[in-house]
Parts: structure tokens; C-alpha cells; sequence
């Protein structure tokens, strides 16, 4: 079998927030399971064996995100985890009670999330409220209690992400869960950026629902699964055959589960060490760029605490991004403007605008993102490329200003 | 399984089947050098982007429709799902939905879905071989139909459904027509126009592409609601990372040479002759003639479904009572049910479902051991 990507045209990818190559040990378990029949749902031993796969898969998944088995529900992906965590908390909760309205989320949601919202305030009656950000993407906890304390009665269901995709920055779930936790609101969380990255432990967490997805963590694309509380209602957004405790109907694919079992595996026994070892990375990549372009501006949250270890978001004043963007990969290195789901749009990120930056900034701003291939070989490509990428793109932005 | 002394014959094939090894290696450089996401905007992004695109003509191909026509999705539950609420939520017709009483649960909740957010739905019944008459269909339309969903073949029994017919009824009409097709994929033309349908289903995992994988083609005229939402992926019409190996995987699905159908229909028919001819009591279920080719399903009055199924498992025989998703639940089939059988005799349904493996040899041991088992 050949590879699209020869070795030596192999690029530079520092785009591993959109999706990040599966890593040996779930490309493993994936082929060797394509290969075996059954469906987890048939009585029969292939059957009975591909059912064995899907719950083992689901304990081991359980265990590295302090989950209890039962709460694992798997999905097609983040997108689908989201719209069903979303849409069935607002369509349960409204159902018990038609005082509860108010959708809460913050301004810096995925569009995974933030798209259901919006389509439940359109097409649902939800009243959705947004939660404001600080300047470094952090969800701000006294806007969100005076939205919650105003008429907490209101509220079906509160989202928070745990780290921002764009800029890494890591929300405070714990305040708030603290803060919904008195009024019996639940709250979810789209987890998609922080697994394997973050330590996450479900249970600990106080959360009735967490999203996560194999395909930012080294398992394949089109499996994820949304953590669920078992005592929470939750509406199915896909209804059929009753698969995954009635939440999710449709046939389970044991070897995507099974593989995003291998990832999710792999990718917290090694997160410790992997996020030294990115942070490092980071670490040269920001300084040399710096160096290199002493205006440019470093986005989020300065303290490591508080962003991802593998994200690095940054403003080159006078620059087009996007001019950038095609600079850099004409050199074969791989880098965003932001989101993937929203590259190609152009429209301003709604992720910098929410943090108070100008229309002016947020295009000319760019996502280096680290991730298990990364090496320091790739960062010096970068800085390498850096000076001619900068002086190009900041001519193209002159011309066009005249 | 001391007695199991080699490989068991898989004859549940309409469960799922085996993926094929043209399938795998068609798949296998997407799930590792080009491991792009198809929205991003580099070269990685661009080649999983052309692939997507290809296995988008290739499906719509299949089809006879065009490539912007064509959405995958995680499988065949959501294009059912997406199809029937989707259209139904976006109709200006009206609040009624029409379909068969013995669809698949993914379009059967879909609608039951609808009818708790204030749709009235009508189940159109079935005739004894599980066919959909067009006097049936003509007595339940009406003016504020929204959608008429009714399967292309039956995933329990076989039969075949004259979509052409039926689709001809509401297209004098003005009604959108789906039809899931995911158990006729393979075996019987699926040109749409043809079918003279609007939307029609299909799933990866029954055409020897992997699960999680399916298709929702829905015509460029007939307007329909998004069931996920979130980044805009598949023109807007399905959010989520695109799963570029599965539809790469499910495009080499549908390109991939078939079986005979006809071939595999004589194989059948001899099948059924001796299995009716020898085991006393036996009766065939669904429709001798309208018929899916790899389809043989019994009925086997006064026996036990359960036991009859361990004791072909344990011969080497794997075989099922009817829909896995309904597998382990002691009520009888509502396909069984609506062709009018008694309860306690749908209990006693075997199916057998086979693929482009089967032989003459493969059903012949298969008699033998149904023979022994059952004479």
C-alpha cells in the first residue's frame, strides 16, 4: 500500500488541535478488528464477541476518565456527543418542567455546541444566554452567577468547555458546577480539546455530562462518546433499535470503539510526560518566534496552569493569517487560523471577538498546535520559515491597505 | 464447542458483514499518512478533502444522482433518522407522516419521535407476504402528508417492495418519498430515479464497508432539517469531522463487484425447497417471489426460536431470529406481527441472510444441518 505523503515531502504538521494522526497502538486494534465480524447486538458468538470488545472498550474508557462504565455513552463523534448532550438536557429538562427555558453558555464555545445551541433558540424556544469571557478566553464565574441568580429556576442546563480549541484556555468547571450545583441545575461539558491532554476525572469533577472524541487523541475519526450521569434524563437525538441504554440508537462499530479505547489508553498513560515534553516544545516555539518577530503577541492565559500544554495562539500585527497560512504550507508547514470547521469562512473567529479583540486582530492571528509526532524538528521548520512567511505576508497586508 | 471442529457458517449476513479486503486497503492510507481533517486549509487537509469528494461521486454514481445530493453520516439509525425528521420538520404540507408498519426501529422511533412533538402518524399495513399495496398506500395519503417513508426490502423476511409503484402515488401528489434501502444495497438496482424516490438510506456496515459509515441522499428539491449541528461539515447538512477513511471505505463498498443475484436466488430457492420439504411444519415467511436473493426465513410452529438457534450455533451454523436490534427481547417481531402471524409462532423465526460467499456446498451443509437439527 503506498503513502499520499512520501517521506521527504512529509510535512511539518503543527495542526494537531483539528485532528491529530492515530497513534500506533489504535491504528493496531482498528485494523486487526476490521478484519472480525459481528454485530454487537446479535445473540451469536461472533456477536457475543464483538459485545465483549464494545464493554471492555467501555470499562477501560471508563477507568482512565474516572467514569463508571454505565455512564459511557458512545457517539459518532464530539459533534454528535454535543448536539446530544445539548438538545436532550434542554428537551428532557423543558419536558419536566416549561418554567426552564434558559440555556447557559459561554462565549467561547465550538461550533459543535455553540450551532445546537443557537438552533434550539431558533427552532426550539430555548432562551439561550451567553456567558462573557476575559481578555485571556477565561469564562467569567461573576457574569455567569448573576445570569444563574437572577432566576435559577429558569435554567435547563448550563455548558462550559474545558479548555478552549482556539486559544487552550482552561475554564473553571469546577465553580461552575459548584455554582449550579445548589440550584440542581446540570451542567456539561465539552471536553473534546482537554482529553489527553488534561487530567479528567468524571466522578471528580461534579459534571452530569461530558463530551469526548477519539480523533483528538490518537484514536479514529467518527467515534466519541458523551459521559452521562445515569440518573440524568436525556432526550436520544438518534432513536431506532435502543443501542447504548436507549440514548443512542444505531449499530455500535466495535473496532472504532475498541480503537478509541487503545487512544484514550495511551494517551492518558502517557499525558504526563507528553505534556512536559509539549510544553518544552511550546516553549521554543514562542520564544523563537518572538525573537524572530518582536511585535507579535502571544494570546491567553500566560500561567500553564490555566492553557493546554500543546496550543500556542498568535498575533502577527500588519499580518494576514491567511496569506500566512498559504506561506507556510507552500513550505510544508501545517498551521490554522483556528478552528478547522470554520477555516475557509471568512469570518472573524467568534472566539476573539468574545475576548475583546478587533476584527483586525483575529485576522491576523494563527494556531500552532503541538501533538505526538511533534518534534523539535518541526518547530525549527517553523522558525526557519518564520522571517520570509512574515515579511511576505506583511507586504501583501500593505498592498492591500493602499 | 467441542463438537464445533471448524469455522462456524455465518449465515446472518443482514446483520452485518465481513469488511472486505478491497475495502480495508481502499481505507487504510487514510487512517494513517493522510490523516487530515477535510476543513482544514493545508495540504494534509486537502488531500483527505479530494478523497471525501471522490467517495462522494462514487456513492451518488451508485445512485444515479449527483454528487451534491449525497451525505454520509455515522451509519444507517442516523440517515433513517435524519430523513424522517428532517423532512417531515421542514415540510410545508403539513403534520402527517406515513409509514409501513414493519420498517426498521430507526425509521419506526423517528417517527414515534414526530408524533411526540404534535406529528400524527399513520402505519400503512402490510399484506401476508409483507408487501405495501398501492390501494393501501392511496387510502392513507392526504393532503397535509408531510413524508412517506417506506423500505425498499425488509431486513427480517426479504420482501421486496415495488418502491416504483408506490413513489409514482405520491409523486402525483407532491409528497416526499424515503425509502430505506439498506438491506436491499448490493442486491437490487438503486438508481433513484428509477425508484422515483426523494431520499433513500444506505448503511457501510451491510455492504461490506465497516459500521459507522452511511449515506442520506435526499433530492436538491426537497428541503430537510440537519439532525446534528455544529461546525457546517457536509455543506451544512451534517456537522462533525468528516469521517474520510469510512467514506472512502463505503465508496469502494458500492464500486465493489456483486453476487449474481439470480445466481444466488437458484441457490436459495434450493435452500428453502428442502428445508420446507423436510422439516415437518416449516413455513417460509415474507414473499416467495418479491424477495431479497440472500433471504430464507422459517417459521417453525410448535418449536423453540431460542433453542433452535443454540442448536445451529452449537452444529457450526450462526443464525438469528430476525433484527439484531431487537435480539435478547422475548417480543415478537412487529414484522412478524403485522403479516398477521400469531405471537407464539413469530417467536419461532429463524432467518438465514447470505452474502457473495455462499455456494451451493455452503447451503447444502446448512440443509443438512437445519435437517438434523429440526426433521
Amino acid at each position: 500500500m503506498t503513502d499520499p505523503l512520501p517521506a521527504p515531502h512529509r510535512p511539518a504538521y503543527l495542526d494537531h488541535a483539528a485532528t491529530t494522526p492515530m497513534v500506533p497502538e489504535a491504528v493496531a486494534v482498528l485494523t486487526e478488528m476490521l478484519g472480525r465480524t459481528g454485530n454487537p447486538s446479535s445473540l451469536h458468538a461472533s456477536g457475543r464477541a464483538a459485545r465483549r470488545v464494545v464493554e471492555e472498550s467501555r470499562e477501560l474508557i471508563a477507568e482512565r476518565l474516572g467514569a463508571r462504565p454505565s455512564e459511557v455513552v458512545f457517539t459518532s463523534g464530539g459533534t454528535e456527543a454535543n448536539n446530544l448532550a445539548i438538545k436532550g438536557l434542554f428537551w428532557s429538562r423543558h419536558a419536566q418542567d416549561p418554567a426552564r427555558r434558559r440555556l447557559l453558555f459561554s462565549a467561547i464555545e465550538h461550533h459543535a455546541l455553540l450551532d445546537p445551541v443557537l438552533w434550539l433558540g431558533k427552532e426550539q424556544g430555548a432562551d439561550v444566554v451567553t456567558t462573557a469571557v476575559d481578555r485571556d478566553g477565561i469564562v467569567r464565574l461573576d457574569d455567569l452567577r448573576r445570569t444563574i441568580e437572577s432566576d435559577p429556576g429558569s435554567i435547563a442546563a448550563i455548558t462550559t468547555m474545558w479548555a478552549n480549541n482556539e486559544m487552550g484556555s482552561v475554564q473553571p468547571v469546577d465553580e461552575v458546577v459548584a455554582m449550579a450545583r445548589p440550584h440542581g441545575i446540570p451542567v456539561h461539558s465539552d471536553a473534546v480539546q482537554a482529553a489527553g491532554h488534561l487530567p479528567l476525572d468524571f466522578a471528580a469533577s461534579g459534571l452530569e455530562a461530558m463530551t469526548v472524541t477519539a480523533h483528538k487523541l490518537g484514536g479514529p475519526i467518527g467515534v466519541g462518546a458523551l459521559l452521562a450521569v445515569r440518573e440524568l434524563e436525556l432526550m436520544p437525538l438518534l432513536h431506532g433499535g435502543g443501542q447504548e441504554r436507549d440514548v443512542r440508537s444505531g449499530t455500535l462499530g466495535a473496532p472504532l470503539i475498541a480503537s478509541f479505547a487503545a487512544a484514550v489508553d495511551v494517551s492518558v498513560r502517557r499525558r504526563e510526560a507528553e505534556a512536559t515534553r509539549l510544553e518544552q516544545l511550546r516553549a521554543r516555539l514562542v520564544e523563537g518566534l518572538v525573537e524572530l518577530v518582536p511585535e507579535a503577541i502571544v494570546n491567553g492565559p500566560a500561567d500553564p496552569a490555566l492553557r493546554l500544554p500543546h496550543v500556542a495562539h498568535v498575533t502577527f500585527p500588519g499580518c494576514d493569517a491567511d496569506a500566512m497560512l498559504m506561506l507556510f504550507d507552500a513550505r510544508g508547514i501545517e498551521v490554522s487560523t483556528g478552528s478547522a470547521c470554520t477555516a475557509g469562512v471568512p469570518q472573524p473567529s467568534h472566539v476573539l471577538l468574545a475576548m475583546g479583540y478587533d476584527e483586525e486582530s483575529a485576522s491576523s492571528s494563527l494556531r500552532f498546535s503541538l501533538g505526538h509526532t511533534s518534534a523539535a524538528d518541526d518547530v525549527d521548520r517553523v522558525l526557519a520559515a518564520l522571517p520570509e512567511v512574515h515579511a511576505r505576508a506583511s507586504a501583501a497586508r500593505a498592498v492591500r491597505a493602499r | 464447542m467441542t463438537d464445533a471442529i471448524q469455522a462456524p457458517l455465518y449465515l446472518d449476513e443482514a446483520a452485518t458483514t465481513p469488511v472486505r479486503r478491497d475495502v480495508l486497503e481502499a481505507m487504510w492510507p487514510y487512517l494513517t499518512g493522510t490523516f487530515g481533517n477535510p476543513s482544514s486549509h493545508h495540504e494534509v487537509g486537502e488531500l483527505a478533502r479530494r478523497a471525501l469528494e471522490d467517495a462522494r461521486r462514487d456513492v451518488a454514481a451508485f445512485l444515479g444522482a449527483r454528487a451534491a445530493e449525497v451525505t454520509f453520516t455515522s451509519g444507517g439509525t442516523e440517515a433513517d433518522n435524519a430523513a424522517v425528521k428532517g423532512i417531515a420538520l421542514a415540510s410545508t404540507r403539513g403534520r402527517h407522516v406515513v409509514v409501513s408498519a414493519i420498517e426498521h426501529p430507526a425509521v419506526l422511533e423517528s417517527a414515534a419521535w414526530l408524533a411526540r412533538q404534535g406529528f400524527e402518524v399513520t402505519e400503512v399495513p402490510v399484506d401476508a407476504l409483507g408487501r405495501v399495496s398501492v390501494d393501501a398506500l392511496t387510502a392513507v395519503l392526504r393532503d397535509d402528508t408531510a413524508l412517506v417513508s417506506i423500505q425498499h426490502a425488509n431486513n427480517e423476511v426479504g420482501t421486496v417492495q415495488d418502491v416504483a409503484a408506490l413513489s409514482a402515488l405520491t409523486a402525483e401528489r407532491g409528497i416526499p418519498f424515503h425509502t430505506d434501502a439498506v438491506q436491499s444495497a448490493g442486491w437490487l438496482d438503486l438508481d433513484v430515479s428509477r425508484l422515483g424516490v426523494q431520499a433513500l438510506s444506505l448503511s457501510g456496515h451491510k455492504l461490506g464497508a465497516p459500521k459507522g459509515v452511511g449515506v442520506l441522499w435526499v433530492g436538491r428539491r426537497t428541503p430537510w432539517e440537519p439532525l446534528v449541528h455544529g461546525g457546517g461539515q457536509e455543506d451544512g447538512r451534517r456537522s462533525g469531522t468528516e469521517n474520510v477513511a469510512s467514506a472512502v471505505g463505503m465508496a469502494a463498498a458500492v464500486r465493489a463487484p456483486r453476487p449474481d443475484p439470480a445466481g444466488v436466488t437458484v441457490l436459495r430457492d434450493t435452500f428453502v425447497a428442502r428445508v420446507l420439504a423436510e422439516v415437518p411444519g416449516a413455513q417460509l415467511t415474507g414473499d416467495p417471489q418479491h424477495r431479497l436473493p440472500g433471504n430464507a426465513s422459517f417459521v417453525f410452529p410448535g418449536r423453540s426460536g431460542e433453542s433452535i438457534l443454540l442448536d445451529l450455533e452449537r452444529r457450526g451454523v450462526v443464525v438469528s431470529s430476525g433484527s439484531a436490534c431487537h435480539a435478547g427481547s422475548d417480543e415478537p417481531s412487529h414484522v412478524l406481527t403485522a403479516m398477521g402471524l400469531e405471537r407464539e409462532v413469530a417467536q419461532t423465526a429463524v432467518r438465514f441472510t447470505f452474502g457473495s460467499a455462499v455456494t451451493s456446498d455452503l447451503l447444502a451443509t446448512a440443509a443438512d444441518t437445519v435437517v438434523s437439527v429440526l426433521g
